[in-house]
């Protein structure tokens, strides 16, 4: 079996972000880019798949810029086998990447594509649930565990209640959660290695997907600041504020 | 034309988040369907009836959407999609994984976790963890929508809506619901709690958390936490706030042993007041907290305690 994986390059998320003069969006002009978060435990399952014999070949594929290369060469270093690069500048809305991950899908015939649950730029929560819909294929979201057997795929969610357990019929889709593992760091030679391994690149029109935007971003802003507090040195003067001056105990 | 909300619930009772997203659904139209997806749920349909500012209730009733699978009820939604403006789902874990498949399947691009309505088409959404506020405008027909249900007030229950069934259902075959393991508690809800304690790493085991929830017990409060708190074990996953957890909007949000990551704030600056206590004064919890102390929580925790009483 194939596994796909989707993964995104966005801002590092140990940056603090900043709005740009024309809020227009945000400032990306010498910002660290990375790969999200949630894409880097998806690569993670799908290599330690394939490492426990239960995939054959881990392919990373990136949608956006052609900075993304960099991207997918971690991905390719932590231990994906190939990757494909779509190129758009910028990325498209999740129902364009969802459309263009169809193409691919339906290209390299994957057992499982597992995407991260949200990208933490758009914080849109949409792309994979976008393309089991248009797969009509079985989805496991916000998974923190997964146990891939003949036929079935066991995932666990983690919902608002606590955790369910859903069993699957491949081919599915699966976006991961925070804790479903701990994702690698790529060592010097395989980050070597990596740049060896093979990368193509396609057009949205070599896919015959039409991405045009469906939303438009009227202004960006930053969020209102909070009044500066002030600080107690004792539980009474604490109870005392919370009771007499905020009246929220 | 009329709007749609999709209701959340367990077959027995609704979730509090419909009622707020109703609240954002009755900002966009007077007229407001609300869908009930469930199996032998008809104590959530009649408790639908009351809710507020609801003309009619759709009852799916069907064994296919007991257990909130998408790969069933997104069909559903849209194959009556095409009757309304705009499609509401709660941004909670249920309208999340349901919403966009409907939105796939409808060809449109949802637009997730609105905290702001400005028009008909016009919304206004956290983006980088709420680290930016971004006004978006939709250019599909129809639109479909989640929810932010801390950015809009619950609708009371001052409704009588009509009850109307609609057809539909069959098992996709495509998953199987096969087990849960809710987390039960006495204590007030996260997302709808007036007052909640929240602990993070700085708690540094699951007993010591007993501090914090006899503390939340005296105030009537939610026990939340940071994600290196669940990560470490020391609570449930759905005690969970931040950008990739629950996001909170409380009276007051007591934060204890949390340095204050971006990702954390994104999930509870919002709330009303916040107090933090931490050992370090320069975290960066302080700079969004309306009362912070400087202490350490294991004698600061038994010291509020008393002054409680
Ligand atoms: C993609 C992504 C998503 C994330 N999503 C979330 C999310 O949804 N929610 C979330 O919370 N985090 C999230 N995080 C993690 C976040 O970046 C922080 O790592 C996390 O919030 C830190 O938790 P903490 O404050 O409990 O721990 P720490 O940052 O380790 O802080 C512990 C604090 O406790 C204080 N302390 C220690 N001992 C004591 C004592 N005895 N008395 C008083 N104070 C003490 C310390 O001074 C310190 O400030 C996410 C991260 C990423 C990358
Ligand atoms: N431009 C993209 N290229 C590749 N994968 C993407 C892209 N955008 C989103 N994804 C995948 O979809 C997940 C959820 O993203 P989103 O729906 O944007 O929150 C991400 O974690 C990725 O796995």
């Amino acid at each position: 079996m194939k596994v796909l994986v989707p993964i995104k390059r966005v801002i590092d998320a140990n940056i603090k972000v900043r709005v740009n003069a024309d809020q227009s969006g945000v400032e990306l002009n010498n910002v660290k880019m990375a790969m999200n978060p949630f894409c880097e435990i998806a690569v993670e399952e799908a290599i330690r798949l394939r490492e426990g014999g239960k995939a054959e070949e881990v392919i990373a594929v990136a949608v956006g810029p052609s900075q993304s290369q960099e991207t997918l060469r971690t991905a390719l270093a932590m231990g994906a086998d190939r990757a494909i690069l779509i190129e758009t500048d910028p990325a498209p809305e999740p129902l364009g990447v969802a459309k263009l991950l169809k193409a691919v899908t339906e290209k390299e015939n994957p057992g499982l594509v597992i995407l991260g649950k949200q990208a933490i730029d758009g914080d849109n929560n949409q792309t994979g649930q976008m393309l089991a819909a248009l797969l009509d294929w079985s989805i496991g979201t916000f998974v923190s565990g997964m146990e891939v057997n003949d036929g079935s795929v066991r995932v666990t969610r983690e919902v608002d209640g606590g955790l369910e357990n859903i069993d699957l019929t491949p081919p599915c889709v699966i976006t991961v959660d925070l804790r479903l593992n701990e994702p690698r760091y790529a060592s010097l030679p395989n980050i070597m290695k990596a740049k060896k391994k093979p990368l193509e690149t396609f057009s949205p029109d070599d896919l015959g997907v039409d991405v045009s935007p469906r939303i438009e971003v009227l202004k960006v802003i930053e969020p209102p600041a909070r009044a500066a507090g002030v600080k107690v040195s004792s539980a009474e003067e604490l109870v005392e504020k919370l009771r007499n001056e905020a009246k929220v105990i | 034309m009329a709007i749609l909300v999709i209701g959340e619930h367990d077959n027995s009772t609704l979730r509090p988040s419909t009622l707020n997203t109703v609240t954002a659904a009755a900002e966009l139209g007077t007229e407001v369907d609300l869908l009930i997806a469930g199996a032998d749920c008809s104590s959530v349909t009649d408790e639908a009836s009351k809710v507020g500012s609801v003309s009619r209730v759709l009852a799916a009733d069907d064994p296919s959407f007991s257990d909130g699978l998408a790969e069933n009820i997104a069909p559903l939604i849209a194959s009556i999609a095409g009757n309304y403006s705009h499609v509401l789902a709660p941004a909670t874990t249920y309208g999340k994984n349901i919403l966009p498949r409907a939105s796939a399947l409808l060809d449109v691009q949802q637009i997730s976790d609105i905290s702001g309505i400005e028009s008909e088409d016009t919304f206004i959404r956290p983006i980088y963890a709420g680290n930016a506020m971004a006004t978006v405008r939709s250019t599909d027909a129809l639109k479909l929508i989640t929810v932010r249900t801390t950015a809009f007030d619950a609708v009371g229950m001052d409704g009588a809506a009509s009850v109307e069934t609609v057809s539909g259902g069959g098992d996709a075959g495509l998953s199987k619901f096969v087990g849960e393991e809710l987390t039960r508690s006495e204590r007030p809800e996260l997302t709808t709690a007036d007052i909640i304690v929240s602990g993070g790493r700085g708690m540094q085991s699951s007993e010591n958390f007993v501090l914090l929830e006899k503390l939340a017990d005296k105030l009537g409060a939610a026990v939340g936490a940071s994600r290196a708190a669940v990560d470490a074990g020391y609570v449930p996953n759905d005690y969970q706030v931040g950008q990739t957890g629950k996001v909170v909007a409380p009276n007051v949000y007591i934060a204890v042993g949390i340095s204050g990551a971006i990702q954390h704030l994104a999930g509870m600056k919002d709330s009303k007041v916040i107090v933090a206590i931490n050992k370090d004064e320069e975290a960066p919890i302080f700079q969004v907290a309306d009362f912070g102390w400087v202490a350490d929580l294991f004698e600061a925790i038994p010291q509020l305690d008393s002054a409680l009483e």
